[in-house]
């Protein structure tokens, strides 16, 4: 089974949910920017929910299926078509042999996440299947995918089998979809939630009040490694010497030029600029869908708020997950 | 030891915590650090991914969900952060009682100035050196590795004799080649893989710092020794020529 890439698109890469466990050698962590999206993928075709999609950012990507596959697509809305005739998401579906995947331009979120029956069979490296492009490991050949590269397609198993036999019942596109807003918000302007970052006590009072009062835009510079923002400039109360030190998804921190940087998916694994926030977990994939351009306002919560959000978001992929398994009985 | 006093913890966000051990830069608080990661790694609660260590503090990343669902290993209920705020500070009550977690010494090959070390001249220049004494000095130490970070198999080092210490070229180079050693105001380190940089690159080794095929994927890690040491551009050569 393989997928042909007729046009890679913008950036297309192969993510999992990530490498972990190297960090501490400097291997950076990668993996899906929404891995909510990322999960509800895989689960609707009937894969491992961390097994690797490819991920498509804003628009262009063509690809060519050369046998009946079943798929999803989850994430922002790219405006999908088969073979020119628009088809709906976040729901498994048979694409034909020879049949063409076009995603057009983002309409609603940034990124779009698409499953493969049986997964994609490339090589873990590192212990992940995720395109760690400065390294030149994972993915399709470390890198992102290009146009002719012919994608390899792992074997589907029973439960792939039987949720294709289920779909080719509704006639190749399932009658149900999952629900998703509850989990990722693709909205233009979003209210992005963060707790207390290890420096925020050495920020002074007007920058901690312009963080949670004015609007950022995520600028055009932002990729995987980071969203950096456009917005009011914030200070500390005096110059601090960092060393560096751990960082994470969501880590919002403040360069010498005031202007925020949120560390996303492909950032180092440690830096030394002072935190001021943390992204909760629970937003991470809402975050991801932000376009160039898009507006944010922060909002500052709790930890144990963070918390009750993550494990919430945890037990409604449970009851997706439960509920998919169901349909697909 | 008041060892106990220097352990404060503090939230990165709601799935990772830093385990503070001292201040600045200071060996002996670094084997803290590194007896901590340690013993983490060797008995890791239930939710957790992984730790990494930097010049005074550990990093511990962990899976709430995992940890809230745990029904063994922690002896206290509560939220998550909490559940793992007391196991650390149970496990860190048997730091010194631990072996001395150890570092191996690393001989990394060198080849200086040329080519392959174009500001090795300005480090002499600015300190009024001949270029024999700054390698002479650069090899000399025993350099500890404090951490891994920036990139794949990037070493934070100390101890760089301050007669060497160069501030950072003024306009970075867009890329620096793999090997490359560099020294930027107090630092030396070593580059893995080509990125831009603004280091005065004074050498180039011909070994490789970053091993994406064997595990660990990094030839060094915290904790680890390691000691310069000049060699000839045929040796240089012959070095290459083994790795391929």
């Amino acid at each position: 089974m393989t997928l042909n890439v007729l046009n890679p698109g913008l950036l297309t890469t192969m993510q999992d949910n990530g490498r972990f466990g190297s960090q501490k050698y400097g291997i950076i962590v990668s993996g899906a920017m929404d891995s909510y999206s990322m999960r509800i993928a895989n689960l609707l075709v009937g894969n491992d929910e961390n097994e690797a999609v490819l991920e498509i950012t804003l628009f262009g990507t063509t690809l060519q299926f050369e046998e009946d596959t079943l798929i999803s697509i989850t994430g922002g809305d790219l405006q999908t078509t088969i073979d020119g005739i628009s088809v709906p998401t976040w729901r498994p579906m048979i694409i034909k042999k020879g049949s063409i995947l076009t995603f057009g331009f983002a309409i609603e979120g940034c990124r779009a996440y698409l499953a493969l029956a049986g997964g994609i069979h490339v090589p873990s490296a590192i212990g992940s299947k995720s395109t760690y492009i400065v390294a030149g490991i994972g993915g399709f050949k470390g890198r992102p995918l290009q146009q002719g590269d012919r994608i390899p397609l792992g074997k589907p198993t029973a439960t792939n089998e039987r949720i294709f036999q289920q779909t080719v019942q509704f006639g190749g596109i399932s009658n149900w979809a999952v629900p998703y807003h509850s989990l990722v918000s693709l909205d233009s302007t979003q209210t992005i939630r963060i707790i207390k970052g290890t420096e925020y006590d050495h920020f002074d009072n007007d920058s901690k009040e312009a963080l949670v009062r004015e609007a950022y835009v995520v600028t055009p510079q932002s990729n995987r490694m980071g969203s950096r923002l456009e917005g009011p400039s914030l200070s500390l109360t005096e110059k601090l010497e960092l060393l560096s030190e751990g960082v994470t998804f969501g880590t919002v921190q403040i360069p010498p030029n005031g202007k925020p940087i949120i560390l996303m998916a492909d950032r180092q694994t440690t830096g030394g600029y002072p935190k001021i926030a943390q992204v909760i977990t629970a937003d991470l994939g809402s975050l991801s869908q932000l376009k160039p351009n898009a507006k944010l306002y922060f909002q500052l919560v709790t930890h144990t708020k963070a918390e009750e959000e993550l494990l919430a978001k945890e037990q409604l992929i449970n009851e997706i997950r439960t509920g998919i398994q169901q349909k697909t009985k | 030891m008041n060892k106990k006093k220097a352990l404060t913890i503090k939230a990165l966000g709601d799935s990772a915590i830093m385990i503070k051990l001292g201040e600045g830069i200071d060996p002996l608080i670094h084997q803290q650090v590194k007896n901590l990661s340690f013993l983490l790694n060797e008995q890791p609660f239930d939710g957790f991914i992984e730790s990494v260590p930097a010049y005074n503090n550990l990093t511990v990343y962990y899976s709430p969900y995992k940890v809230h669902q745990s029904k063994i290993g922690f002896s206290v209920t509560g939220t998550p952060i909490e559940k793992v705020i007391d196991y650390m500070n149970t496990l860190a009550e048997n730091i010194s009682e631990i072996p001395v977690a150890g570092g191996n010494l690393v001989h990394i090959p060198v080849l200086y100035g040329g080519e392959y070390g174009p500001d090795l001249k300005i480090v002499a220049d600015t300190h009024g050196l001949s270029i024999e004494e700054v390698i002479a000095i650069h090899t000399e130490p025993e350099y500890l590795v404090y951490m891994i970070g920036f990139a794949p198999g990037f070493p934070f080092l100390g101890g760089l004799d301050e007669r060497i210490a160069t501030p950072r070229k003024i306009t970075p180079r867009t890329a620096i080649a793999p090997g490359s050693v560099g020294i930027a105001g107090k630092q030396t380190g070593v580059y893995p893989l080509e990125t831009p940089g603004g280091w005065q690159i004074i050498g180039r080794t011909p070994i490789d710092l970053f091993l994406p095929d064997m595990s660990p994927p990094s030839l060094l890690q915290a904790g680890d020794k390691i000691k310069f040491c000049p060699i000839t551009s045929e040796e240089y050569e012959q070095q290459k020529k083994v790795n391929k």
